[in-house]
């Protein structure tokens, strides 16, 4: 009985944390966006500073018809937004936000792995949008994404390699209870790598030439309205959460801090993860979106050999110090 | 139908069991029961990718086959394959197949000409691999008998250290089959681009499919299809 319950209480802390922190996240943009374009952004709902701007848009996203184009395959169209929601949620089971076996969701053996894989899981939503919608928009957003993410899984991966060969061992748990602060400029490439590959792997500018409104519209979103739509835009948020809490897992050492790590470890988690996330947010205001061909240019000329030079460091610096 | 695949299922599951003495087979565990389940999904899921005729959807039963595949080897305890599974066939290798599929020709709705005269030696062939394969299974794990309550069997440890110690020469005639299956793909694009006119940008890093981008002027009228 009480295993049960240890589980049900694990499940429904993820589950609200799944909830709650992606439209922090959402808000914070709105806000921070319009602060660095002089503006004031959300200032009504909710009364002080527009807090409740999101939470107004979920309604406004409810009432909304649900509509299925004429043309589209229905069932895949209809199934798409969960595939693409659903991953996010199962990661979050893993990452850890404290030591101890207390402050995860689930401890799980090959963590690195089913982080990644499960990841990689939540694109076909967007695919199965792009190709199900019978539009060209969505059909060419569709192709994007799935260019985008075949170019820029490797990288990811080789670096998450990286960290794993540094710690010995692919639990994410492992990683943080091997990290030592010196880690933090050795694998500082495989850091920035990982972090920008991420991001073109979310789409989120300047990487979001499959959502490119300027050319096609919203890309594989374009046919969603409605609660379908919010789900693709949560899933969005989702994953920024996801990549910044696996960021600051992987490479900037989790719940170890200069001082309080002992009781207060989940904070320096949830401190590191909001940084990286404003970093995105950061991004998103400052950068220009690439072109296609840059898009791929970046992962298959620069990201990937950086990411084999960190293999490459990692490993000569792991036998030296045996 | 799905009786017919119960009972394909049902032919082939008492083979290990039956084998296996001081486990019954009347009493199953639970594991032992999810296991069954999960495999006649897979199997159903895979008949249904070669029997669909709307080709995305094919594909996409293919990621409820390989996902199923996972499942399994989860209730193995081999975590690290089933994370792999999904990495490499999920992620990788349908999204590859998906990305083909739209780029060429992806109609919605059934397409007739889906089909080909070879319908039963693909059969003929599909049925002898999986006899040889089941065959190789049953005759190599015969009385094995996974204990799944104790010490995973199929961790990440384990499976690293079976893997460089026992199979070490397996694994790397592998890998070099696998790069030459690289560059092979390789030289192929690079022979169909001198000959045709050269490619979209946004095709390239794909260099598999770069012979299919001559296709895609057709990829236009797909939505016309239905």
């Amino acid at each position: 009985m009480n295993d049960v319950l240890d589980v049900a209480l694990r499940l429904l802390v993820v589950f609200v944390v799944f909830l709650t922190l992606p439209l922090v996240i959402g808000q914070t943009e709105h806000k921070v966006m319009a602060h660095m374009q002089g503006r004031l952004g959300p200032m009504y709902a909710g009364g002080f500073h527009g807090w409740a701007q999101l939470i107004a848009d979920g309604v406004k996203f409810a009432q909304k018809e649900d509509v299925v184009p004429a043309g589209a395959d229905r069932r895949i169209f209809q199934l798409a937004p969960a595939v693409a929601l659903l991953p996010y949620l199962l990661v979050l089971l893993a990452i850890p936000i404290g030591p101890g076996e207390g402050a995860v969701g689930q401890v799980i053996d090959a963590g690195v792995f089913f982080v990644l894989a499960v990841m990689g899981v939540g694109v076909l939503g967007s695919l199965m949008a792009g190709w199900a919608s019978a539009n060209k928009f969505s059909l060419l957003g569709g192709l994007r994404t799935a260019a985008q993410l075949l170019a820029y899984e490797l990288p990811m991966l080789l670096t998450a390699a990286s960290v794993a060969m540094a710690a010995g061992t692919v639990s994410l748990p492992g990683i943080l209870d091997a990290f030592e602060w010196w880690w933090l400029p050795w694998q500082i490439v495989g850091a920035i790598v990982f972090f920008v590959a991420g991001l073109a792997e979310l789409q989120r500018p300047p990487f979001d030439m499959p959502v490119a409104d300027s050319e096609i519209i919203f890309g594989a979103y374009t046919e969603y309205t409605g609660l379908r739509f919010a789900l693709f835009l949560l899933a969005e948020y989702a994953g920024i959460v996801v990549l910044c809490g696996l960021t600051t897992v992987l490479f900037l050492g989790g719940w170890h801090g200069p001082w309080g790590a002992d009781g207060l470890g989940w904070v320096w988690t949830l401190l590191k993860t909001a940084v990286l996330a404003f970093l995105v947010i950061w991004l998103r205001v400052t950068y220009p979106r690439l072109r296609e061909d840059q898009l791929q240019k970046l992962a298959w000329t620069l990201l990937v050999p950086l990411s084999l030079a960190q293999i490459a460091l990692t490993g000569i610096v792991k036998v030296v110090i045996q | 139908m799905t009786l017919a695949i119960s009972a394909a299922l049902l032919a082939t599951g008492p083979a290990p069991g039956a084998a296996a003495g001081t486990h019954g087979f009347l009493s199953p565990t639970g594991v032992e029961i999810a296991f069954l389940l999960v495999g006649l999904v897979t199997f159903g899921a895979a008949l249904v990718t070669v029997t669909t005729r709307q080709l995305v959807h094919a594909a996409l039963w293919l990621v409820v086959t390989l996902g199923g595949l996972a499942v399994e080897y989860l209730l193995l305890t081999a975590e690290f394959i089933a994370w792999v599974q999904v990495l490499i066939y999920v992620g990788s290798v349908v999204v590859l197949l998906l990305f083909g599929l739209m780029l060429t020709r992806a109609p919605i709705g059934r397409s007739p000409d889906a089909d080909s005269g070879n319908r039963w030696a693909a059969l003929t062939v599909a049925v002898a691999a999986a006899a040889a394969l089941v065959w190789v299974v049953v005759d190599a794990f015969r009385t094995t008998w996974i204990d799944l309550d104790g010490p995973a069997a199929g961790s990440t440890e384990a499976t690293g250290a079976s893997l460089f110690q026992n199979w070490v020469l397996p694994f790397e005639a592998l890998s070099v089959l696998l790069l030459a299956a690289l560059v092979g793909a390789i030289v192929l694009s690079r022979k169909a681009k001198a000959d045709s006119s050269s490619p979209p940008m946004n095709a390239q890093a794909l260099t598999e499919s770069s012979h299919a981008v001559t296709e895609s002027s057709g990829s236009s009228e797909q939505e016309g299809a239905r």
